[in-house]
């Protein structure tokens, strides 16, 4: 560093080593971006195995398929950065679904369908809000109480009978589920090489430019992050962060039942054990895309990365024609390599560690 | 006219009496270092100022016009604020962010508003350079030093146009490089007028800025010298009751 020793002086940034970051170091230093080229590396060394990969055919099944999961991380996400966690979203899905379901069996319109459905979620959503903010307690226990209360109550309402015999409505859910653009029909006027994206991508990608935008520009988004990096210190500047975690919660199960439709809608019916285990899915799209357990980290985009990713990883060892058995494996490995890159980026070496193990092997 | 000035304030948590009649002003611009053994009543004086809990006896005012504060709010909105020992910063936030934090600068209209991010990094950069301090307005909290972050929280208190102060132990735990800084600090704001209450067990730092002295034993006001009238060893005496009063 080029300073005058001589004089005995230093400027204060040499000595503490701190230089304003530019908007490239800040890009390397972000984990959806590593996410973001694992996953183009990932999607190109396919290709080049299996042509089929990269159809336009294979890419809207694909993006169709993480959708769901990349939707509720995006409120997960949320969750995660007030320094919580919700597992009740997959039991929130189970409920949406056997509700509306209900009501469309029963031959009511789609709206009220919906509307009761997406009701129920947020009902669940509140609770846990509740529970979490204002009272004060524990959102791994209040959550996981709503994980089997909601399930329970989707098992109650259904009489455990799968509902399919939708009612006058049913063409209308199904156009929902089932919506693509572009169309992918021959007389479509876009070109056959683009996807037709399904209905399920078009609304994450709505909800992660929305959530997004929130994160970064809004009063709202930036509390967020100050609950989860320092939850006394947002109180105490006059941050009012019972509000902001209630209303984390209930995003985050308008997020499920969000899903919940799309699906019901997609497979024209309901079961309750719709998104049975989702939640540690969604957790960990939510974290392989950089949301910090700990609190006050987390991004959009890096959400709908991180479900991108796993998607991605479960399709590539589907064509390979791997045992499916094994995607465990392969998604568990690549959720603490991602949280690892992500300590990385904050500072943590994991070179200096393995120097200093190797030291303490030698005895020294 | 006392930024401050407080008559015969006492307080009891059931039968225990943490303040005694306690009489105290604060004039404009004035540094008085608070000092006291652990439980002497310090934090509870601090606390009863800046509107944690009221006093159960005496009378608070606020240039000279009597105040009942019920909430902190309610004294941050009379121009007092604290700067707390472990600082309230999100280390996770930038410098400007956290100077900003729960009264956000915004641009646009309604529910549309959105955060006016150039405006906050560059008042935060105007409030960083008043008081001559190496923070950027863009640099996260995490990687910051002890005095800067020290100058983030006193840019909060800037920001407000504080008149009065009050500042818990803010060298406890820095180096000695950064608590040269933070006196500073101190400093710049009281030559713009900001009356400040210093809370301190560090003696040399009390004595390099500060104007005046109290000394709090046992719940009760002990001693109010000037500092130039006074000794290191007296206030230590004072302190630990080897002097009785002075």
């Amino acid at each position: 560093m080029p300073h005058d020793t001589a004089a005995g002086h230093a400027k204060i940034s040499d000595v503490t080593g701190i230089a304003e970051r530019t908007f490239g170091q800040k890009i390397l230093a972000s984990q959806p971006f590593w996410v973001t080229l694992a996953l183009l590396v990932l999607s190109v060394a396919i290709s080049l195995y299996q042509p089929s990969f990269l159809t336009s055919q294979n890419i809207a099944n694909i993006t169709r398929n993480f959708a769901p999961i990349g939707i509720m991380a995006l409120g997960m996400t949320c969750v995660i950065i007030t320094g919580g966690i919700d597992l009740s979203v997959g039991s929130i899905m189970g409920l949406v679904a056997i509700v509306a379901g209900l009501v469309l069996t029963a031959g009511h319109s789609w709206v009220l369908a919906f509307g009761l459905g997406l009701a129920a979620g947020l009902a669940c959503g509140a609770v846990n809000g509740f529970f979490v903010a204002y009272v004060g307690m524990s959102s791994f226990v209040v959550t996981l109480g709503m994980m089997s209360i909601a399930r329970s109550f989707a098992v109650v309402l259904s009489g455990n009978q799968m509902l399919y015999q939708f009612g006058p409505d049913a063409p209308i859910v199904k156009a929902i589920g089932q919506g693509k653009f572009p169309s992918g029909q021959p007389d479509s006027i876009f070109p056959s090489w683009i996807p037709p994206f399904s209905s399920h991508f078009w609304t994450m990608v709505l909800l992660a430019l929305i959530v997004g935008y929130v994160l970064n520009f809004k009063t709202w988004g930036k509390h967020l992050y100050a609950v989860g990096g320092n939850e006394p210190a947002a109180r105490m500047t006059g941050v009012n962060v019972d509000r902001i975690k209630f209303q984390a919660y209930l995003f985050s199960a308008f997020c499920a039942s969000v899903a919940s439709l799309l699906i019901l809608g997609y497979s024209g019916s309901a079961i309750n054990a719709m998104g049975q285990s989702y939640e540690l899915r969604v957790i960990a799209a939510a974290v392989i895309g950089g949301a910090n357990l700990m609190g006050g980290a987390g991004t959009a985009y890096g959400a709908v990365v991180g479900a991108a990713l796993l998607e991605v990883i479960r399709n590539a060892l589907l064509m390979a024609g791997i045992d499916s058995n094994w995607q465990g494996a392969f998604v568990g490995a690549f959720i603490i390599l991602a949280v690892l890159i992500g300590m990385e980026t904050r500072g943590f070496s994991l070179k200096d560690l393995m120097r200093q193990m190797f030291q303490f092997g030698k005895g020294r | 006219m006392s930024v401050l000035r407080l008559r015969g304030v006492t307080k009891s948590f059931g039968a225990i009496h943490a303040l005694t009649g306690v009489d105290l002003t604060v004039e404009r611009g004035e540094a008085l270092g608070l000092m006291g053994d652990n439980g002497a009543g310090k934090s509870t004086l601090i606390k009863i100022i800046a509107g944690n809990f009221p006093p159960s006896a005496g009378e608070i005012a606020i240039d000279d016009e009597t105040v009942h504060f019920a909430r902190p709010l309610e004294a941050r909105q009379k121009g007092i604020e604290i700067v707390y020992q472990d600082l309230a910063l999100c280390d996770n936030l930038t410098a400007a962010d956290n100077v900003f934090l729960g009264r956000e600068l915004k641009t646009g209209w309604g529910p549309f508003a959105v955060l006016d991010k150039p405006a906050m990094i560059a008042r935060s950069g105007q409030l960083f350079e008043e008081l001559k301090s190496e923070t950027r307005p863009r640099d996260l909290v995490r990687k910051m030093s002890g005095g800067q972050r020290q100058a983030v929280a006193i840019a909060r208190t800037r920001l407000s146009q504080a008149r009065l102060v009050l500042m818990d132990e803010p060298t406890a735990a820095i180096s000695v490089r950064q608590v040269a800084e933070v006196l500073n600090l101190i400093r710049r704001m009281k030559a713009q007028g900001v009356a400040i209450i210093l809370v301190s067990h560090r003696m040399p730092d009390v004595f390099e800025v500060c104007d005046r002295i109290v000394v709090v034993r046992r719940g009760a006001k002990v001693a109010d010298k000037l500092t130039a009238s006074t000794s290191p060893e007296e206030i230590t005496g004072l302190i630990t009751g080897a002097i009785h009063a002075a």
